[in-house]
């Protein structure tokens, strides 16, 4: 996938890819402006989806998006070499959502000092300040969202709460997860903390890595020890899907609330089954979208963005309860991570 | 002792192998007669195992003939020897440490059990293989508590016995013995010898390779002599002594024609 | 030999050890469901494990195992869902990509002679790139129910018996009997042994290693089949920890990660003491980070034991 944007790049481009010290030999003005899209993986079918809005945009504003992306998920190394290799193809812009906030800093000080323009998408680095602005979802919002929604649908039914989270001190899994408790009413932690409350209505709390297979054996397990779960909160949809086959196979599914965080398509379609309850659904497009459109800003009138957009996030589940807002999941079937 | 009148087993005449610039066999001729123990000595560089691997088929020389039992073969591998009736002792390549001594001996040769379950299935006969290894090390003398204990239990010397048994196990015509005893203690390699001799015994030729000469002394028949890749002698042990032979080895003195036995 | 003997038995006494202790902390533990569904949890791992064993049996290792089951479960799916294959067939076709995937692993360790580390490093990669491409990152549902099968059952009494689980213990039974009583199985552990002296006592090396890596690859795909029929989709992210994990498995069931030593059983049995642990632990209500430390703990005990048994 990285290939046909690396082709459609000029020759000399290519080659100064290959060996940065042709850059300084390379003439400016008629060629396509160059924009970076790093991303965590570049199977992860969130960057997919994201890579998708930002090479449209690129292409409607008349720009060349050159994608790359880590090894998987924590690989700071492969996203430092992405920097280092777009610098050389003479980027103007970068956009990248890093994988680990800190490490990468100091590659996006190098490229910032050599004037370049860094946005950082979907996740922050640490700090916030390292890159010129920040357009992302506040996972803590999204979880607050779903919080208050199986709050509401759960009512004065005491609370039994499993929780599928991600990995050990990823905040995004943090943010979510907390932010949850704190929609749900129940004494959590704040937003900056990295760790995962756990209150005593918090019976099972596991993680599954956002991994399919492993959230259906972290849920039996669960199920195993607490057969009177009510909620189950899940930190993506994969891990939604593999708890709600566990209830399933347990013959529970009916009785059961599950949240989920992130709104792909195949979320709000197992929103529409039945098959999750809820979802806070965001939107990667949008943050390619309006990453370009800084880019483009920033190319031609050197205006640099700055500070942290929201890029938003909604509420999508099949029944509506008083008191929080949500979309019909119907409506959202052609919004998946707002594609239209 | 071995008789003079034995017909010759395995012969081999102008074998030359070359690897690039380095002449490793010169045209080296080679005999060994049947139930005869014969030692290969010579320096290193000689191309004793050049020799000796020609003779295995785990090389194929650029020239010379080979002549098993009185017709000419050639041998492709490793394999092709094997068939012909030719079982090698690698030096350290013998054995499979952490498999039992039964399947030592019939690694590779594995006996299978009758009918469907052999054919079809290929079961192996564990048991059959089990009663004729314990026959065989009882006839060769090597006393084994358990022929179902790993061959990693046991001392250097037993297991070399193991290697040499199971190439006399399966040897038709010549026994190769590439140094059985550099690795072994005084005990442990009067153990090996007398299994030597009594493999011989069994109407064998053993090809004794070997760097200690009084271990040659002691076993051979006869003695070739292997210099600048070519028989700088052949000879009766019983007609020279241990200086003379290294002296020959070394290329000290040259061994008198008329001493030489009746090679062809 | 009692060390030799200890090496082999003594992960079937961890297992126990870790049931009776588990037993005690929690009386859901030793119920019949509870049970038949860790056996469940642990059939992919210990599926793709039996070829694991085979490979590492041999001196070598798959790091390719578990995304060439994936691309097995896509093909799978891909084929009976994208192109309307009839699902057997799909099947066949899913399992003869991860066998070719195999073979390709074989051919280059015994043809080009490259470390099986390095060549199955490559060939992970390969297989994890083409799952990327021709699933692009989708997961597919609504699979025809054939594939799913094995995730159904049998209930004896109130304890359910998924088949998978019961092909599972077939393939391990199928094995055992495989390595210890026919000559190619013994051969396997000569190759392990010392490669060099096989060959030389005229086993035809090259072929052996061949079917082992071939064998690998149609254990990922039976794995594929059972992680299908155990989550319901065909996931192009599945099997990215399934490498270590099934090396994990095979360490902790007492086999030399140096080859030549093992039996295959205890891999199941090294499988079924994560899958325990990871079971027992959540019904105590202890955090899944102190699951890694238990299992990472046990590995090293695992190899250290084999290690010490080696010097004995």
């Amino acid at each position: 996938m990285r290939i046909p944007a690396l082709l459609r790049l000029p020759p000399r481009r290519l080659l100064a890819l290959a060996f940065p010290w042709f850059v300084a030999c390379s003439p400016k003005g008629d060629e396509k402006p160059v924009i970076g899209l790093i991303t965590k993986t570049a199977s992860n079918p969130f960057f997919v989806k994201m890579k998708e809005g930002a090479e449209q945009a690129a292409a409607a504003q008349g720009a060349t998006l050159i994608a790359a992306a880590g090894r998987s998920d924590g690989d700071n190394a492969g996203q430092v070499t992405a920097i280092e290799n777009l610098m050389a193809a003479g980027a103007k812009a970068i956009l990248i959502s890093a994988s680990d906030s800190k490490a990468i800093v100091p590659a996006i000080k190098k490229a910032r000092d050599a004037g370049i323009l860094v946005i950082a998408l979907d996740s922050p680095t640490d700090p916030v300040d390292a890159t010129d602005a920040l357009f992302a979802t506040d996972n803590y919002k999204a979880g607050q969202l779903i919080g208050q929604y199986a709050k509401a649908r759960l009512g004065a039914t005491p609370a039994k709460i499993a929780t599928l989270d991600l990995i050990p001190g990823h905040p995004t899994g943090a943010q979510r997860h907390n932010g949850f408790l704190s929609g749900f009413g129940l004494p959590s932690y704040e937003k900056t903390r990295n760790e995962l409350a756990q209150p005593p209505e918090v019976v099972c709390m596991t993680d599954a890595m956002g991994d399919q297979a492993k959230g259906q054996t972290a849920m039996e397990n669960c199920l195993q020890a607490h057969p009177d779960i009510n909620v189950v909160y899940t930190v993506n949809e994969p891990s939604a899907a593999g708890a709600f086959n566990a209830l399933k196979n347990a013959g529970k599914e009916k009785g059961v609330l599950i949240v989920s965080v992130d709104g792909s398509c195949r979320g709000v379609q197992n929103v529409v089954d039945g098959a999750l309850t809820a979802t806070a659904q965001q939107y990667p497009l949008r943050m390619a979208e309006l990453g370009v459109e800084a880019a483009m800003t920033f190319i031609k009138t050197a205006t640099k963005a700055s500070g942290y957009v929201d890029t938003g996030v909604q509420l999508i589940a099949k029944d509506t309860v008083a008191g929080v807002a949500s979309l019909g999941a119907e409506k959202a079937l052609g919004l998946c991570w707002g594609d239209k | 002792m071995s008789d003079p009148t034995a017909p010759l087993v395995l012969e081999a005449r102008g074998l030359a192998k070359c690897y690039g610039h380095v002449t490793a066999l010169d045209g080296t001729d080679f005999e060994v007669r049947a139930g005869e123990i014969m030692a290969v000595i010579g320096d290193n560089g000689a191309g004793k195992s050049s020799l000796i691997k020609a003779l295995s088929g785990a090389l194929i020389p650029d020239g010379g003939e080979i002549w098993l039992d009185g017709a000419r073969v050639h041998f492709t591998g490793p394999s092709d020897a094997r068939r012909a009736g030719i079982e090698t002792v690698y030096q350290d390549l013998a054995l499979a440490p952490a498999m039992s001594i039964t399947e030592n001996l019939f690694l590779g040769r594995e006996h299978r059990r009758p009918g469907i379950a052999g054919s079809l299935l290929r079961v192996l006969d564990r048991q059959r293989m089990e009663r004729e290894a314990a026959e065989h090390l009882q006839q060769l003398g090597i006393g084994i508590r358990s022929i179902t204990q790993a061959v990693e239990t046991l001392s250097g010397g037993q297991r070399q016995g193991i290697a040499v048994a199971r190439s006399a196990a399966f040897a038709r015509h010549v026994v190769i013995l590439d140094e059985p005893t550099a690795a072994l203690g005084v005990k442990e390699s009067s153990m090996v010898l007398d299994l030597i001799t009594r493999v011989r015994d069994r109407g064998l030729s053993v090809i004794l390779i070997s760097h200690n000469m009084p271990h040659v002394f002691a076993l051979a028949d006869r003695i070739h002599i292997q210099r600048l890749g070519r028989r700088a002698a052949l000879v009766n042990t019983r007609d020279v002594s241990m200086a003379d032979a290294v002296a020959v080895m070394t290329g000290a003195v040259e061994w008198p024609a008329a001493l030489q036995t009746n090679a062809v | 030999m009692i060390v030799r003997r200890l090496a082999y038995a003594g992960p079937l006494v961890a297992l126990l050890l870790a049931c009776t202790f588990f037993a005690l902390q929690s009386p859901r533990f030793l119920t019949g469901a509870n049970l038949s569904l860790v056996l469940q949890q642990v059939m992919v791992v210990g599926v793709l494990a039996i070829g694991q064993t085979l490979v590492i049996l041999t001196g070598g290792i798959d790091l390719a195992c578990g995304m060439i089951m994936a691309l097995g479960s896509i093909t799978m799916s891909l084929l009976a869902v994208k192109h309307g294959w009839h699902p057997a067939v799909a099947i066949a076709g899913g399992m003869s990509v991860t066998t070719l995937a195999g073979m390709v692993n074989g051919l280059l360790v015994t043809r080009i002679k490259l470390p099986p580390f390095i060549v199955t490093l490559g060939t992970m990669n390969i297989a994890f790139a083409v799952t990327q491409l021709v699933s692009r990152a989708q997961t597919f549902t609504d699979l025809p129910p054939l594939l799913t099968w094995l995730g159904h059952g049998v209930r004896m009494g109130n304890t359910p018996i998924a088949y998978g689980a019961l092909a599972m213990l077939l393939l391990y039974g199928f094995a055992f009997v495989l390595l210890r009583e026919t000559a190619a199985g013994r051969h396997v552990y000569a190759v392990g042994n010392n490669l060099e002296s096989a060959r030389l006592a005229g086993i035809n090396t090259n072929r052996l290693l061949l079917s082992v890596y071939m064998l690998s690859g149609l254990c990922a795909g039976v794995a594929a089949l059972l992680s299908i029929a155990r989550t319901g989709v065909g996931d192009p992210q599945s099997g990215q920890t399934e490498n270590l994990d099934t090396v994990t498995a095979v360490v902790l069931g007492g086999t030399s990660l140096f080859g030549g030593r093992g039996i295959v059983v205890g891999s199941l049995v090294g499988a079924l003491i994560v899958g325990v642990f990871r079971n027992g632990l959540t019904l105590m209500g202890v955090s899944s980070v102190y699951q890694i430390l238990v299992t990472g703990v046990l590995v090293i005990l695992a190899v250290a034991t084999d290690q010490w048994s080696r010097k004995s």
